[in-house]
């Protein structure tokens, strides 16, 4: 076993050694212009890109034409969110989203705000799903696109798509959704989820950074948005610029890897996960963030009350996790999505959010159990707040000095 | 961002960990910033007759150049008189242990939590709080 240990697989994942293997040749080798239409290292670069894009298309049920390359999520997120904004402008100027939705939605939703558009952002149940009446609630007949993320990438929990898809239809609106972390880990399907729109990135799934996808349906409806960005009309128009053809075959080699490893993955993956979360739940205090049910396989979000996720980091060393403790961000407010979901401010502070993935093995699963109930104890030994907590003394009684 | 030596050396090796007993009229106690902002400090001395600081114990929920900060303090403060240990400015710990600009919060709250030991200290035993200027936040 090697230290440190990775379990932040939700921020990034390691590129697989196969997917780096598929791209070599496209650095070289195969380094035409897919848009050279008259000579042969053109059509060799086209080729590559054609091929991915059905591996792509193949792992969320979609077709190859309904494939849109970008450069990761992000640019995915804010293509769907502004493209429709724009082209659906005559139909309406309503769009609703969640708050626990990935700053690249809600960025881009605060965006479409300044343009003269309306948003409504829901607020989540305390296990981070949102409320479906809520939703039912919110449509009206201006409201053009209802974006929700599959799997949120701070606690994992998975929203009920289908059944997001069928309101949003019920009143004519699109359904988008950022599956930035479904995608790869889980079954998604675009046609049995009713999926419109749908972002993906390339660097959570073992492929590399610097590569996405936006899926846009083509049948049923036909949904078109409007390009962001101006150029050689790439893409059917939706996103111009050069294609990053090694990228993109190494996002399509990593698609169909998840194809065929993503069932047997998520199974071993799950019950490491749920290792880790029993064996740090029996430390007292500790909580486990979101709902447990519906929820990504490999990720665990913890907090550990009286002890501030920081200092804990701090302990755990030899671990790579990270934490909804502001001071490991550069803002000073702890997790948004953590405080959605009525978590107070300290126990925002005291998170750890793990991420397993494809190269997590038991033997470092057991060993960051050990470090965790180390790294725990230690710092509750020196937290005022447990000794006071161990005096039955109530924390909110006391009048805190805010700083 | 990575931590200065002094700032692990503290962190994995806290100085004078714990809790004196607050009721002892010897005793001053300064517990300073909040839950909600993911710091407080509790530290507490035992001065002698002689206004002198014999003993000084922290506890402190926070990251880690905080708990650096006030395991620093407590090494500070034995044996430097009350006067001396007013003295003792944010700015020297930030030195001290090289914490980035990020962090001189963490010193902050460390002399605050000094000053406040102090004060509480003052107060039980029939001497007037020494005003403190609030121009650090």
């Amino acid at each position: 076993m090697n230290l440190p240990i990775y379990l932040d697989n939700n921020a990034t994942t390691p590129t697989d050694p196969r997917v780096v293997e598929a791209m070599i040749p496209y650095f070289t080798q195969k380094f035409g212009n897919a848009a050279s239409r008259n000579h042969h290292f053109g059509w060799v670069a086209e080729e590559g890109v054609d091929y991915a894009r059905e591996q792509v298309a193949k792992l969320i049920g979609a077709s190859e034409k309904e494939i849109i390359f970008t450069s990761g999520a992000t640019e995915s997120d804010n293509l769907a969110i502004k493209g429709v904004f724009e082209m659906y402008k005559d139909k309406g100027n309503h769009i609703i989203t969640a708050v626990t939705e990935h700053k690249a939605v809600l960025d881009a939703c605060k965006h479409v705000e300044k343009l003269g558009g309306k948003v409504t952002y829901l607020g989540v149940k305390e296990d981070g799903l949102i409320d479906l009446a809520e939703l039912e609630a919110a449509m009206t007949p201006e409201t053009i696109l209802v974006s929700i993320m599959y799997g949120n990438n701070e606690i994992g929990v998975i929203q009920p798509v289908r059944q997001i898809a069928d309101i949003a239809h019920k009143h004519g609106a699109l359904f988008m959704t950022d599956a930035t972390q479904a995608v790869g880990k889980i079954s998604v399907d675009v046609n049995r989820d009713g999926i419109d729109l749908l972002a993906l990135s390339a660097h959570k799934m073992y492929g590399p950074k610097g590569v996405g996808a936006l899926y846009v349906r083509r049948k049923g409806p036909r949904v078109k948005v409007t390009a962001q960005m101006d150029g050689g009309g790439h893409e059917r128009g939706m996103r111009s610029g050069t294609l990053n053809v090694p990228g993109i075959v190494g996002l399509g080699k990593a698609c169909e890897i998840a194809y065929n490893e993503m069932e047997s993955e998520a199974i071993r993956l799950s019950a490491l996960r749920d290792k880790l979360q029993s064996a740090l739940t029996v430390l007292e205090e500790s909580y486990v963030n979101g709902n447990v049910e519906h929820r990504l396989p490999h990720v665990a979000n913890i907090s550990f009350k009286y002890v501030e996720g920081e200092g804990l980091m701090m302990a755990m060393k030899d671990l790579a996790v990270s934490s909804g403790s502001a001071c490991t961000s550069a803002s000073l407010e702890p997790s948004y999505v953590l405080k959605s979901l009525g978590l107070s401010d300290d126990l925002a502070h005291s998170s750890i959010r793990f991420g397993l993935g494809r190269f997590t093995t038991e033997e470092e699963v057991d060993y960051a159990i050990e470090v965790t109930k180390k790294a725990v104890t230690h710092l509750r030994e020196l937290s005022p707040l447990w000794e006071m907590f161990k005096e039955g003394i109530d924390l909110n009684s006391i009048e805190w000095a805010e700083h | 961002m990575a931590y200065s030596d002094k700032v692990i050396d503290h962190y994995t090796n806290p100085r004078n960990v714990g809790t004196l007993d607050k009721s002892s009229h010897k005793v001053g106690t300064g517990l300073v910033g909040a839950p909600e902002c993911g710091d407080v400090m509790r530290l507490q001395i035992e001065v002698d007759d002689n206004n002198v600081i014999t003993d000084a114990k922290f506890k402190t929920f926070g990251c880690g150049s905080a708990i650096a900060s006030s395991s620093l303090a407590t090494e500070w403060l034995k044996g430097k008189s009350i006067d001396d240990a007013m003295a003792i400015d944010n700015m020297d710990i930030v030195e001290e242990l090289a914490l980035p600009p990020v962090k001189i919060h963490c010193s902050v709250l460390a002399e605050d939590a000094i000053k406040a030991a102090i004060n509480d200290y003052r107060v039980k035993n029939g001497l007037a709080p020494i005003e403190l200027e609030k121009s650090h936040h």
